[in-house]
C-alpha cells in the first residue's frame, strides 16, 4: 500500500486495498462461514425431511389425512388469511402516514410499531388473556354477550396480528422515507387527488418492498408458536394451528408425523424464499431502476 | 351485486371481484368449523391420557349414536393438569374436566366458581373412575440399582419429574416421596420434608407436564430414573420397545387420584348438561373401564377387565396421602401453593 508511489490510479488501488488479507486466511474464512451455516441451518433443516421420511412415503402422507392435521392446516391458513391483509393495510397506512406527514406522537407511535418485535411472544398472548379472559378486564362482558375470544379463533388471529404487526410497517417506513414526498408533491399539484396519488405514484415505488414484507409477514403468521399456543387452548380439531399440531405430535412419540407436519412448515419457508428470489430475478431491471431514482 | 358491478369501471370491478373472491375462500375456510359446532362436547384432561380418551371419546360417540340418534364428536386438550385448570378458570369452554389430582379441580371451583363446590359428591367412588400410581422406570437393566424411593437421594443419581407447581404427576412424585420417608421415619413431618428436598437436588429438569418429562428421559436420553404414573411408564414400553428400559415397582407408594367433574357452568350455558353428564357415567360402564385396564389405568371395577390387563398391574403397597396430611385443601396450601414446602425447599436448594 504505501510502500510505492508509483501513479496508480484510485479505481485501481481500491481493490487492492480492501483485501490485504492472504488467499488462505480469506478461504479459512469463507469455509468457517460455510461450515457455520451447514451446522445451524442446512442440518437441522435435512434432519426435519430425513425424520419425516424415515418410515418411508405412505407414514408421510398419513399424516396429512388425519381429521386433525386438516383442521390444523385450515385454521393456519384462516389466521394468516386474516392477519396478512389486516397487517398489510395497517402497515401501509401508518408507514405512508409516518414518512410522509409531521405530526405530534410520531415517534411514539414508530416506537409502539415496534413493540411486538421487543416483547416475548408469551408476554404477547398473556395480554390477551388478561384482557379477554374470563377473569380478565373484558372477561364478564364478553360472558354476557357470549363472545368467545381467548381459547377459540378470534384469540388465535388477536395474537397473531400482534406478533406480525411491525413486518410491513417496518419494512415500508424507511423506504418511503428515502423517497421523499418530492413526487406526491408534484401529483398533488399536477390536480391528483390524495388516493390518486397514492395508488398511482406512491404504491408503484414501495412495491417490491410491500412484497418482500407480505412474505415474511405471512410466513410468521403461519409459523407463530408462542404467542398463539398461549390463547389456543390445545383443543385438537378446533384451535390448534400447524406449529402447535406440530409439538402436539412430538408429544404424542409420534415423530414421524411430527416432523412431516414440520416438513410443510419448512416447506413453506423455503417457498417464500423461492418466490422473494425469483421475483427478484425477474424484475431486477425494475427494481435497480427503482432505486436509481431516488 | 352484478348492477353495482355493472356500473364501476372495469379495473375496479376485477378489484371487487378479487375481494369477493378472498371473502368467499375465507367463508369456505371457516364453514366446517361452524357446521360441526352443534354437539360437541370439551373434555379438558392431564397430559398423559391423550392416549386414553382418544379411544374412550371414539367409543363414547359410537354408543350415543346408537342410544339417541345423534352425532357427538367429544374433543379433547390435553396439557399440564394445573395449567388446565387455569385455561377452564380464563374461560375454555371445557364440558367436562378429567384433571391429575383434586386439587385442580378445587382451585377450579373456588377461583371461578364453574364447578359445584361438593363436585366429589356427585359421581361415585369421589369422582375417581379410576385410579393411577407411581412407578419408576430406568434404563435397561437398572444400571444405578434403583428399588426404593429412598435411592432417589444417592449422590449420583439424577431424577427426571415434572414441575409440582403445573403437572398433577409431578405433585403425586412429590407427595410420594413425603409419604415414604414420613412412615420410614416414624411419622415425622420434619425428616419427611428433609428427605424430599434431597430428592429434587438431584432433578436437572422440571418440566410443565408429566408427557414433558417422559420425552426428556425417554426420547432426550437424560436422568437415571423417571417416576411417573404407572401407565405413562407402559406406554413408554410400548412405544420405545422394552429393550431400552425397565419397569421398577416400589414396595411402596401413593394412592394416585385422578379425579373427573361437570362443568356446570358451561354445560348449562352451552346446553350440553345431558349429554356431559352420560359421558361422565360412562366412565364407569364395563366398557369404559377395560379401556382403562387397557392403558394401564387401575379400573374402578376389575370384573370389567381383562384378566391380562389387569395381570400387568402389580401388586404394591398404596398409602393414602389425605391419611397422612389431612384435606385435600390442606394438602395443596402446605406442599404446592406460594410459599409452601416446594418453594421452601427450591430455596433452600439454591
Amino acid at each position: 500500500m504505501s510502500e510505492t508511489f508509483a501513479p496508480v490510479t484510485m479505481a485501481e488501488a481500491r481493490p487492492a486495498s480492501v483485501v490485504t488479507e492472504g488467499r488462505w486466511i480469506r478461504r479459512i474464512l469463507i469455509g468457517i462461514a460455510i461450515l457455520f451455516l451447514a451446522l445451524f441451518l442446512v442440518l437441522p433443516l435435512v434432519t426435519v425431511f430425513a425424520q419425516a421420511f424415515a418410515k418411508g412415503l405412505n407414514a408421510y402422507l398419513a399424516a396429512f389425512t388425519e381429521t386433525d392435521a386438516h383442521a390444523a392446516i385450515r385454521l393456519t391458513l384462516l389466521t394468516a388469511a386474516i392477519a396478512v391483509p389486516f397487517n398489510l393495510v395497517f402497515g401501509i397506512m401508518a408507514s405512508w402516514a409516518i414518512a410522509k406527514f409531521e405530526f405530534w406522537g410520531k415517534n411514539l407511535l414508530v416506537t409502539l410499531i415496534d413493540l411486538p418485535f421487543s416483547v416475548s411472544p408469551v408476554v404477547s398472548g398473556l395480554i390477551y388473556v388478561l384482557v379477554f379472559g374470563a377473569q380478565g378486564l373484558a372477561g364478564p362482558w364478553l360472558i354476557d354477550h357470549d363472545i368467545q375470544v381467548i381459547f377459540a379463533v378470534p384469540g388465535i388471529v388477536l395474537a397473531t396480528i400482534f406478533v406480525t404487526f411491525p413486518f410491513v410497517a417496518r419494512q415500508l417506513i424507511p423506504l418511503m422515507q428515502e423517497q421523499g414526498t418530492a413526487e406526491e408533491e408534484a401529483a398533488l399539484t399536477l390536480g391528483a387527488s390524495g388516493w390518486h396519488a397514492f395508488r398511482t405514484v406512491t404504491l408503484p415505488n414501495i412495491r417490491w418492498g410491500l412484497l418482500y414484507s407480505v412474505l415474511l409477514c405471512n410466513a410468521r403468521a403461519m409459523g407463530e408458536f408462542g404467542a398463539v399456543s398461549v390463547v389456543s387452548g390445545h383443543i385438537r380439531g378446533l384451535t390448534n394451528t400447524l406449529p402447535l399440531h406440530v409439538e402436539i405430535l412430538y408429544n404424542e412419540y409420534n415423530f414421524v408425523a411430527s416432523f412431516a407436519v414440520a416438513s410443510l412448515l419448512a416447506g413453506l419457508a423455503l417457498v417464500t424464499l423461492l418466490v422473494k428470489s425469483l421475483l427478484e430475478w425477474r424484475y431486477a431491471d425494475e427494481i435497480a431502476a427503482g432505486a436509481r431514482r431516488h | 351485486m352484478s348492477e353495482t358491478s355493472s356500473r364501476t369501471p372495469g379495473r375496479f370491478r376485477t378489484r371487487r371481484h378479487a375481494v369477493l373472491l378472498g371473502a368467499g375462500l375465507a367463508a369456505s375456510l371457516l364453514a366446517p368449523s361452524l357446521a360441526c359446532a352443534q354437539t360437541e362436547l370439551l373434555n379438558v384432561s392431564y397430559d398423559p391420557t391423550r392416549e386414553l380418551y382418544r379411544e374412550i371419546n371414539a367409543a363414547f360417540s359410537e354408543e350415543w349414536k346408537t342410544k339417541t340418534g345423534e352425532t357427538l364428536t367429544v374433543r379433547a386438550a390435553h396439557g399440564g393438569s394445573g395449567s388446565q385448570a387455569r385455561t377452564v378458570i380464563d374461560g375454555i369452554p371445557a364440558d367436562v374436566v378429567t384433571l391429575g389430582i383434586p386439587s385442580d379441580i378445587d382451585a377450579i371451583s373456588r377461583i371461578s366458581k364453574k364447578i359445584a363446590p361438593d363436585w366429589r359428591t356427585k359421581l361415585p367412588n369421589q369422582g375417581l373412575p379410576y385410579t393411577s400410581t407411581v412407578v419408576f422406570l430406568v434404563r435397561k437393566g437398572n444400571p444405578k440399582g434403583v428399588k426404593d424411593w429412598g435411592d432417589l437421594v444417592k449422590p449420583d443419581i439424577k431424577v427426571i419429574t415434572p414441575n409440582p407447581k403445573t403437572s398433577a404427576g409431578g405433585r403425586w412424585n412429590f407427595l410420594a416421596a413425603w409419604g415414604y420417608a414420613y412412615e420410614k421415619e416414624g411419622k415425622s413431618a420434619d425428616k419427611a420434608n428433609a428427605f424430599v428436598g434431597e430428592v429434587y437436588k438431584n432433578v436437572p429438569v422440571l418440566d410443565t407436564g408429566a408427557r414433558g418429562s417422559t420425552v426428556t428421559f425417554a426420547q432426550r436420553g437424560l436422568g437415571d430414573v423417571l417416576p411417573t404414573w404407572e401407565n405413562e411408564a407402559y406406554l413408554v414400553f410400548e412405544e420405545f420397545g422394552r429393550d431400552k428400559f425397565d419397569v421398577v415397582v416400589p414396595p411402596t407408594s401413593i394412592y394416585a387420584e385422578p379425579p373427573v367433574a361437570l362443568v356446570d357452568a358451561n354445560v348449562d350455558k352451552k346446553g350440553t348438561r345431558k349429554q356431559a353428564e352420560a359421558y361422565l357415567q360412562f366412565l364407569y360402564s364395563d366398557r369404559a373401564q377395560a379401556i382403562f385396564a387397557k392403558h394401564h389405568y387401575r379400573p374402578l371395577n376389575r370384573a370389567a377387565a381383562k384378566a391380562e390387563d389387569l395381570a400387568q398391574l402389580p401388586e404394591l403397597k398404596l398409602f393414602k396421602i389425605e391419611d397422612l396430611q389431612g384435606d385435600w385443601d390442606e394438602i395443596q396450601k402446605k406442599n404446592f401453593d406460594n410459599g409452601g414446602l416446594f418453594d421452601q425447599l427450591s430455596k433452600a436448594g439454591r
